[in-house]
């Protein structure tokens, strides 16, 4: 099972998902520059997050372009796990592979700190680590997180249960207070409609294992290497 | 073709300099614009009290290898929708000046 972290010029989480995959969960790691042209044969493709092309025009709008997205958009159709995290999940939205768009932050302040999420999903390849209504503390570091739609596709995104991840406060309800960033419906996370695809602006990977503190993070990234080892585990008894 | 000797002869003396045209962004009435709100609550405290609306938009100056300003129009709002604006966030104007093309 291999993962591909893709580096943008710009980006600064990538190497602390590369020491999550590798180190914690002793994955095969590769880096995937945006130029490529191939994914390396990666079962699960990280968008990391950062300031990729310094945010110029819109957070993750020229990432969105880069030669190596419409590998990633094949691999999201053919039901491959994309996670975007963080300015990866700007890039997402960008792309047009999640739907949604982000404004600059309510306060107009870059807000870094530590955030309660509220896990909506509990059945996807992401999230089967957590259960439904678990409150996880993860940081968040973004001034574009404010997380929008129209009217009519945020109700899909709730009829289609593509919520994953809202902003809550530590008992896990939902208040005006702990939605850090002023998103619409207090989004944190959402998925594609198959679940295959996750965007979320909070950090997990920098609270996956013991020495830091935290590891409320390191479920997510688990349950997604399950679920490919799970999967290859049933193509090889298909295959005998 | 920019290389092409004939194709360069026969050129307009305009589409040589190329079409200008200003494309300008700006947040949707609806969604909440919290820069603008910013800058106008800036600009009450300097004493501006006739201000009653302020959004906060970009605009980008294109010039465009073309040979009428239909066809820069056309060319502009292209590259807004693929890129230069978000219709989720914003909408957009495009203004051709008066003599181009």
């Amino acid at each position: 099972m291999r993962c591909g972290v893709v580096v943008f010029p710009g980006s600064n989480c990538d190497h602390d998902v590369y020491h999550v995959l590798k180190h914690v969960l002793g994955q095969e790691v590769v880096f995937l520059w945006h130029g490529d042209r191939s994914l390396k044969e990666c079962e699960l493709v990280v968008l990391p997050g950062g300031f990729s092309y310094g945010d110029y025009l819109r957070a993750g709008a020229m990432a969105a372009q880069s030669a190596i997205m419409p590998l990633v958009r094949r691999h999201a159709d053919a039901g491959g796990l994309v996670v975007g995290i963080c300015n990866g999940f700007q890039m997402l939205l960008e792309a047009g592979l999640l739907p949604g768009a982000m404004r600059r932050n309510q306060s107009l302040r870059f807000e870094c700190r530590e955030v309660y999420l509220r896990v909506e999903r509990d059945d996807l390849p992401f999230s089967a680590g957590y259960r439904r209504g678990q409150v996880l503390q993860l940081p968040i570091a973004h001034a574009e997180g404010n997380y929008t739609d129209s009217a009519s596709n945020l109700d899909l995104l709730e009829d289609n249960k593509q919520i994953v991840f809202r902003y809550c406060n530590a008992e896990g309800q939902l208040d005006e207070e702990s939605n850090v960033n002023g998103s619409t419906r207090a989004i944190a996370g959402i998925c594609s409609p198959k679940g295959n695809v996750l965007g979320l602006m909070p950090h997990p990977e920098r609270c996956a294992e013991e020495v830091l503190g935290n590891t409320d993070g390191w479920p997510l990234f688990a349950s997604a290497v399950g679920a490919l080892s799970k999967e290859a585990l049933s193509r090889a008894e298909v295959h005998g | 073709m920019a290389t092409n000797k004939k194709t360069a002869k026969t050129d307009t003396a305009s589409a040589a300099a190329g079409v200008r045209a200003r494309l300008t962004v700006y947040p949707r009435p609806e969604i909440l614009d919290p820069q603008g709100k910013a800058i106008a609550d800036a600009l009450a405290r300097l004493g501006f009290d006739q201000l009653k609306d302020l959004r906060a938009g970009k605009s980008f100056d294109l010039t465009l290898a073309v040979d009428s300003a239909a066809e820069a129009e056309e060319l502009v709002r292209k590259m807004a929708d693929k890129l230069l604006a978000n219709a989720i966030l914003e909408d957009f104007t495009i203004e051709i000046p008066a003599g181009e093309s």
